[in-house]
């Protein structure tokens, strides 16, 4: 079929993925890219609007069109140099941004057929890109010194842009590998290690530092960075500990916060055979949650080979806060949805290992005041359901760790640290936050705006 | 990377291991611990710091070989490197305006113990230590123990050394002496700690324990090390790692150590047969 052909089509080139079949066990990416014709194929379904809809719609601001463009021309790597006046990680963005609530929510095919596949295309053109080497420059630096504290998507973006801006960037990671939450909590089905390694590659390479192993706030203060002779502080820090729900049973062994079960799995490499750091294999898992990370928990226990695997959600399936090609394919891969539901006990058997959960049905009432109709508790409804081991994936509070020990930073009561809605700067002057560390959990992209916005506001500060 | 600068053999399981690490020294207290990668794509692993040498640069670490990474980690030598240590973490001991203090120590708990003496000594409180091991091989410290402490009673399990019995039995007799402490500060296994809170809350006299449940990123972020403290969850690398020992569930804390026994066992066995492999 020409590219004409599929100039009118109403609906997308579909991306080619792992047969659901397939992916017991299997941690390697589903989605496997578009093909150089895919590509071609799906650009030019793009009408390159003159009004631009899809830009306003990312939250960084890709120039959409205009890549898109580039790659009908063929022109790949100029298409990368497009996003990359925006985005430092294309790779990971256009895998894993919820783009049908953004920049594709309001292409003008979505109103009548399937919107652009901007984020398939976006992956394509990153992916593309690092087939190849490509010599990177690094940067000149004007010798004004920033630090930045986490080097999750907040981070590596601020750090981008003032390293685009001439600023000698060092990022502090408290893990020994870098990436937040890209490393540590997406798992690589969604999200492989070597793609975010790749785009961090690309800011060291052009000079930023990462240094390992600090904690800040415990091995270095502020005092410290400012000792020395960093003009400004970037915080994106991002998600701390696990909410919990505060129910019977919680603190048994078997009951995991994703967070921990991801990172045992992404960070330190659980589902590998061999692997130094363990992970309970449970049989009949309950995940409790409907967001992302709990898709991402409830898909990594599949392929450790449970049996049976329950997605527990309070709302109703509308309401589902992930993205929608996670809640496709989790249910192809045979994820129990157990929708309008909570969980109100988790109950031990007589050693103490987890035997089942009492749960009670959920009514839809009115909206509340995050827009969606608020959960009510069906008493008369109870079921029990035998399970042998629970993640809680409600949320995370921010990390605790830089409030504990710096003085003078406002926080929300939730330990949401309080920013300026235009530079991010926060409580004290010169230290800039963005990412969950502001917003509690919240997505990849919208720390990165965030990381955008710091750096904007540092590089006027610093230059002013 | 990490350089090894002084490994000492404390006893046939018991290793102490002086590290260059300076920024880690800068802010390192007394109570807090390091994180600690032994291998490439090793687990990390919570060691408490046992000594802070700013001038020099390093910490000492003092552990027991119990598993598959503490074995990796005893493997290093002098000049080797340690792939990542992370810290300081948790919270410094509260240890300011205590007039006479209670401590008890148990097996490798010990080392987490003693900077604590070290420091109460430097702040002129007066100490009563009892320390217990199972057998005569597994005694480390005790010299140093003895020069600050103001009295000192070592237990064995089995006899082989100082007095037969365990450390509660010593415990009770100095708090049937009608002396006032301030606190009793307990570092052992769970069982001894829990035994310890259960005998000196009969005593009302305040008690602090240090917990070290499993953890895996060490710095606030995934809720493995969570524990009940008076009802409350708790998170040990950031609220702690030292609770009031009369308000820990120490029954949920030994239950959760024991979730992943079997495996650690078959990795610790595993890598013991590595090794000998090699040798052969």
């Amino acid at each position: 079929m020409s590219a004409r052909g599929y100039h009118m089509n109403k609906h997308r080139v579909p991306m080619r993925m792992i047969d659901k079949h397939l992916r017991d066990n299997c941690f390697e990416e589903v989605n496997l890219g578009y093909s150089d014709e895919e590509a071609l194929l799906e650009a030019n379904r793009c009408l390159d609007c003159k009004h631009q809809p899809c830009v306003s719609g990312c939250p960084v601001g890709i120039d959409i069109p205009g890549f898109i463009k580039e790659i009908t021309l063929g022109n790949v790597d100029e298409a990368y140099k497009i996003i990359g006046f925006s985005s430092s990680l294309p790779a990971v963005c256009g895998r894993v941004c919820p783009q049908e609530t953004q920049c594709e929510a309001v292409c003008v095919y979505a109103k009548k057929g399937e919107a652009v596949a901007i984020g398939h295309l976006e992956r394509y053109v990153a992916d593309h890109y690092y087939q190849e080497e490509h010599v990177v420059e690094k940067k000149e630096t004007s010798h004004i010194k920033i630090a930045i504290v986490g080097s999750g998507p907040a981070g590596l973006s601020c750090a981008h842009d003032l390293i685009n801006e001439g600023f000698e960037v060092d990022i502090y990671e408290a893990l020994h590998t870098s990436g937040g939450v890209l490393s540590y909590g997406i798992p690589s089905f969604r999200l492989p290690k070597d793609v975010v390694q790749r785009e961090i590659d690309e800011l060291t390479k052009k000079g930023v530092r990462i240094i390992h192993n600090v904690i800040i706030g415990k091995t270095l203060t502020f005092d410290d960075l400012k000792d020395m002779g960093y003009q400004a502080i970037f915080i994106g820090t991002g998600a701390g500990l696990p909410k919990f729900m505060g129910i019977p049973g919680e603190m048994l062994p078997g009951v995991y916060s994703a967070n921990e079960y991801l990172t045992r799995l992404n960070l330190m490499h659980a589902y590998k055979e061999k692997s130094s750091t363990p992970i309970h294999i449970g049989n009949r898992i309950a995940v409790v949650g409907g967001g992302n990370v709990a898709l991402d928990a409830a898909r990594c226990a599949k392929r450790l080979g449970a049996d049976i695997v329950y997605l527990i959600y309070r709302r109703g399936k509308e309401e589902i806060p992930a993205r929608l090609e996670e809640v496709i394919h989790a249910e192809e891969e045979g994820i129990v949805f157990k929708l309008l539901t909570n969980v109100k006990e988790i109950i031990p058997d007589d050693s103490g290992n987890i035997k089942s959960i009492r749960c009670v049905e959920m009514v839809l009432g009115d909206m509340d005041e995050s827009g969606r109709r608020k959960p009510i508790e069906n008493p008369k409804k109870q079921i029990i359901i035998p399970v042998d081991e629970v993640i809680m994936a409600i949320g995370t509070t921010p990390n605790p760790m830089i409030l504990q020990t710096v003085q003078g930073l406002d926080q929300t009561a939730k330990g949401c640290l309080i920013v300026d809605e235009e530079t991010n700067e926060t409580s004290l002057p010169m230290v800039f936050a963005g990412g969950d560390a502001v917003t509690g959990s919240a997505t990849v992209i919208l720390a990165m705006e965030a990381g955008r916005k710091a750096a904007k506001a540092i590089s006027a500060k610093c230059h002013s | 990377m990490y350089l090894i600068k002084e490994k000492y053999i404390l006893t046939p399981t018991v290793t102490k291991m002086i590290i260059s690490a300076p920024l880690i020294t800068k802010h390192a207290d007394v109570g807090q611990f390091v994180m600690i990668r032994a291998e490439e794509d090793g687990e990390r692993i919570p060691l408490t710091i046992a000594e802070n040498n700013p001038k020099d640069g390093t910490i000492t670490i003092i552990f027991q070989v119990v598993g598959r990474s503490t074995y990796i980690l005893n493997q290093l030598n002098e000049n080797d490197r340690i792939p990542d240590v992370a810290g300081p973490m948790g919270k410094p001991s509260e240890l300011e305006g205590l007039s006479r203090v209670l401590l008890v120590g148990g097996g490798v708990g010990c080392a987490i113990l003693y900077p604590i003496a070290e420091k109460l000594h430097r702040l002129g409180t007066e100490i009563y230590t009892i320390i217990g091991f199972r057998n005569e091989s597994l005694i480390f410290l005790e010299d140093q123990f003895v020069k600050i402490s103001n009295r000192y009673q070592i237990m064995t399990d089995d006899g082989s050394y100082g007095r037969k019995g365990f450390v509660t039995d010593v415990l009770k007799c100095a708090l049937d002496e009608q002396i006032a402490y301030d606190k009793v500060i307990a570092i052992g296994p769970v069982p001894m700690m829990k035994a310890v809170s259960d005998l000196t809350r009969k005593y009302h006299i305040p008690t602090v324990v240090s917990m070290n449940p499993i953890m895996v990123d060490g710095t606030g972020m995934c809720g493995g090390c969570r524990l009940s403290v008076g009802g409350q969850m708790k998170f040990a690398c950031v609220d702690g790692p030292e609770f009031d020992g009369h308000l820990v569930d120490f029954d949920m804390v030994m239950k959760r150590n024991q979730l992943y026994q079997s495996q650690e066992k078959d990795a610790y066995l595993d890598v013991c047969k590595g090794v000998s492999h090699e040798q052969t």
